[in-house]
């Protein structure tokens, strides 16, 4: 891999290994993502794209490498330190506390935080970014739709102020009209200047929003490359987009 | 249309068979001779007796509402009762037909015997035909009482079931209403009301027809009440939510001088359950943690009150620590205890919990009934000799007394989690209980978090094994059972987890009712367990469920149009 850069990254993650027991899920991923791009992970189930992000967010140890966060070593950092040193994460599945309201589920996001009015600033925000969520802002997490829900925790992944967001499956489960939506509001997103570190299977969309892509297969990176490259690939158009 | 008659026929002749299976068990079991002399209403009505009515009623009603339900006609809805209320005797009849032609069906069903025989054909043992008939008409008539009450407009319906659940629980509890009465009416006047503890006649009518009164009256004036209360303007609703609040404290503390010794006794046994019931809550219902050896903090809070305020051999001041001064301690060493359980713990998740917390409530029993302990805390023969409280100069001797020192502890635990579950903790117990990875996610240290639930739920159970070994003056390991665990875990589901009214309501139902059942000996259990099933099957949300648990329930259906929850949730930030 030919990954020096001499600048700092935003993330930089170097030869991470990782075990489920004794299965060597993850076997020495390094990738870095840059300030303001949009960086995608994607390969089949059981790639370990999701061990990735587990990993970054510390929710597993990895037995060796390391992964820096603007400079910072947070390879130990416990996960529940983590948004407040700036990363920001939207878990497999959407997880939004289904008996919490919208509302109260936003207020989660901002938890580590303490300054009330700024609370208040971000959840306008959030509510302007996504008007859905305004008007059910008094209703209960778990009666809202699919789409919904993944508006729900990415706007409270936001909640947090991260400088980094972590992105895992968005696509899961959701109607392909939402789904164009969820990857409208990346974009959106990243316009204003978020991080994003997205892992997806549908890699097709994914590559139409990312700046750059690695591609996983069996807990190894095999490609590198701008999105774009990516998606002109023979190998990758085969294996990932479905084309002949 | 054809279609659907039939299955209205089905169903009440399935509805019939099933408590036709209940009255023959019932009877088999030997529940109608047991209770033949038990006269709930004197000269009128055995509890036996009604036993047999009961389930033919419940059968009509069921059949009748079911009828009801695939929209037939009343006649159909009638006839559907008195076909199930026919089937209903079928099983007992089949029973009796084999008892009268097998001879030896005695030896193996024991109460199978004449008083059986004579109990459901009515005293007809010799002539089985009209035995028959009679059984017949009498679970036909049940169950048309039960198909009637479903066609009655529902207000009146009410005021009927009330009315004769009323008759009914005052027959029934006839001893304790007794002792509650003696308190409060000359013996005379008892005696009119009731022979020994039977109800007479003419009090069970005027009590129907003052409960059917009052509770049609209120039923018609309902929605005006609730009308004119909310039409009143916030300042007025306050005072009136004050006195309110101010008849039931009064209520309260007058508690036990009205209802009597016996009743206080099970009162205070209540409301020590009612605090575990409150602590536990803190570990399962707020913050998710199966805690099945919760009986553990009791034996702590019991045996450190127990050894420093004995006055026995192994205490270890020789009594001249006061009560007051061991609550504190109890409670710090349950907290103590509970912190340093939950440390090996804190990685495991669900069922995997709840086994090791189970592991912890066994060790706890063994080491109280162990040699090695037996020094300082009397192994099997346990710390006797522990004084009662002393209240300024008083020793609070009687469950009368002892009732005030468990109703503070009670409402400064209630205090306290009401407190904790509508603060940022408690938010965070939410978080930890919904998905521990995404409440990390969100910063939180689940770690402390669940540390800080199993600290905080064992104080209150020390503080309620300190006032049980104050109230029994003795502490024996047998007091600490797994079955303390089991009790107070089933209170909280019974009474609707994460609902502070519901454990209290909880605690009354598991801990009181078998208490109050005493007089049914060995049927209690029997009873108790089928209430728990039945209660389980028709309403698994709790007696009183929580609003978070109300929500969820809500989420099953599909969401309504409107915020349907305004009135409930409080956005905690921002104001």
């Amino acid at each position: 891999m030919i990954e020096r850069q001499t600048s700092m990254a935003l993330l930089e993650v170097n030869n991470i290994h990782a075990y489920y027991g004794n299965i060597h899920a993850l076997k020495g991923l390094t990738f870095h993502v840059e300030q303001g791009e949009i960086v995608t992970l994607i390969g089949s189930n059981g790639a370990g794209k999701t061990t990735t992000l587990r990993a970054i967010t510390s929710l597993m140890h990895p037995r060796e490498g390391t992964i820096m966060f603007e400079g910072k070593d947070i390879t130990h950092t416990p996960a529940n330190n983590l948004p407040a040193q700036g990363v920001a994460m939207v878990p497999e599945g959407r997880g939004v506390f289904a008996k919490l309201t919208v509302e109260e589920n936003l207020e989660m996001g901002a938890y580590y935080r303490n300054d009330k009015d700024g609370i208040r600033e971000d959840l306008e925000k959030a509510y302007d970014l996504f008007p859905r969520l305004r008007e059910r802002r008094l209703q209960v997490a778990g009666t809202l739709s699919g789409g919904e829900q993944q508006m729900l925790a990415t706007a409270r992944a936001l909640m947090a102020r991260p400088r980094l967001l972590l992105l895992d499956e968005p696509s899961m489960g959701l109607a392909p009209v939402l789904v164009e939506t969820v990857f409208d509001t990346i974009e959106r997103i990243n316009k204003e200047g978020m991080t994003v570190l997205l892992v997806e299977q549908n890699a097709l969309l994914a590559l139409e929003v990312a700046h750059r892509g690695y591609v996983l297969q069996t807990g190894e990176i095999v490609l590198a490359d701008s999105a774009a490259a990516l998606k002109q690939n023979p190998e990758v158009q085969k294996k990932y987009l479905g084309m002949e | 249309m054809e279609r659907d008659k039939k299955s209205v026929w089905r169903s009440a002749i399935e509805t019939g068979l099933i408590m036709g299976v209940v009255l023959l068990y019932l009877g088999v079991i030997g529940m109608f001779a047991a209770f033949q002399e038990r006269e709930v209403i004197y000269e009128v009505v055995t509890l036996g007796q009604i036993l047999i009515f009961f389930p033919a009623l419940i059968g009509g009603w069921m059949a009748a509402r079911r009828a009801q339900k695939s929209g037939a006609a009343p006649v159909i809805v009638m006839a559907s009762a008195l076909v199930a209320g026919a089937v209903t005797a079928v099983p007992t009849l089949i029973m009796l037909f084999i008892n009268a032609n097998i001879e030896n069906v005695r030896d193996v069903l024991v109460n199978v015997n004449r008083d059986w025989v004579d109990m459901v054909t009515f005293d007809n043992r010799a002539d089985l035909l009209t035995g028959t008939l009679a059984l017949l008409g009498v679970l036909i008539v049940s169950a048309g009482v039960g198909g009637v009450l479903t066609l009655l407009p529902k207000k009146l319906r009410g005021a009927l079931m009330f009315a004769g659940a009323l008759v009914l629980l005052i027959g029934m509890f006839g001893e304790t209403v007794r002792q509650i009465l003696q308190q409060l009416v000359p013996r005379e006047t008892l005696d009119t009301i009731y022979r020994r503890t039977s109800l007479r006649l003419t009090p069970a009518i005027i009590l129907f027809v003052l409960g059917f009164v009052g509770s049609y009256f209120w039923e018609v004036r309902r929605n005006a009440v609730t009308r004119s209360y909310n039409a009143m303007p916030a300042p007025q609703r306050t005072v009136v939510q004050r006195i309110g609040l101010l008849i039931f404290l009064v209520a309260l503390l007058a508690l036990p001088w009205i209802v009597g010794r016996a009743l206080s006794d099970i009162i205070v046994t209540v409301g020590i359950y009612v605090m575990m019931g409150l602590g536990l809550n803190i570990a399962i219902g707020l913050a998710g943690l199966l805690d099945l050896g919760y009986v553990t903090n009791y034996a702590v809070g019991a045996y450190v009150a127990a050894v420093l305020t004995s006055t026995g051999a192994l205490g270890l001041t020789g009594g001249q620590m006061s009560f007051w001064v061991v609550i504190p301690i109890a409670l710090i060493a349950a907290m103590i205890t509970g912190f340093i359980l939950a440390l090996p713990i804190l990685k495991m998740r669900g069922d995997y919990l709840a086994i090791a917390t189970l592991g912890f409530g066994e060790i706890i029993g063994t080491l109280a009934i162990s040699d090695w302990l037996r020094p300082v805390i009397g192994g099997a023969q346990g710390v006797l000799f522990i004084p009662k409280p002393n209240f300024f100069g008083t020793e609070l001797v009687n469950p009368e007394q002892l009732y005030y020192i468990v109703l503070a502890a009670c409402i400064v635990t209630l205090f306290v989690s009401i407190r904790l579950n509508n603060s940022r903790i408690g938010r965070t117990w939410m978080a930890v209980r919904e998905d521990e990875d995404v409440a990390a996610a969100m910063g939180i240290d689940t770690a402390r978090a669940k540390l800080l639930a199993f600290t905080v739920s064992a104080a209150t159970g020390g503080v309620a094994g300190a006032i049980f070994a104050a109230k029994v003056g003795t502490v024996f390991p047998n007091s600490f059972t797994v079955f303390v665990s089991i009790n107070v875990l089933s209170l909280i589901i019974l009474g609707g987890m994460g609902s502070n009214p519901g454990i209290v309501l909880g605690a009354i139902a598991l801990v009181g009712m078998p208490e109050l059942l005493r007089e049914f000996s060995e049927f209690r259990w029997l009873i108790y367990g089928a209430l728990l099933i039945i209660m389980m099957l028709n309403r698994p949300e709790g007696l009183i469920p929580s609003k978070v648990r109300q929500r969820e329930l809500a989420a099953e259906n599909p969401p309504e149009p409107a915020p349907a929850t305004s009135g409930v949730t409080q956005p905690a930030a921002g104001d």
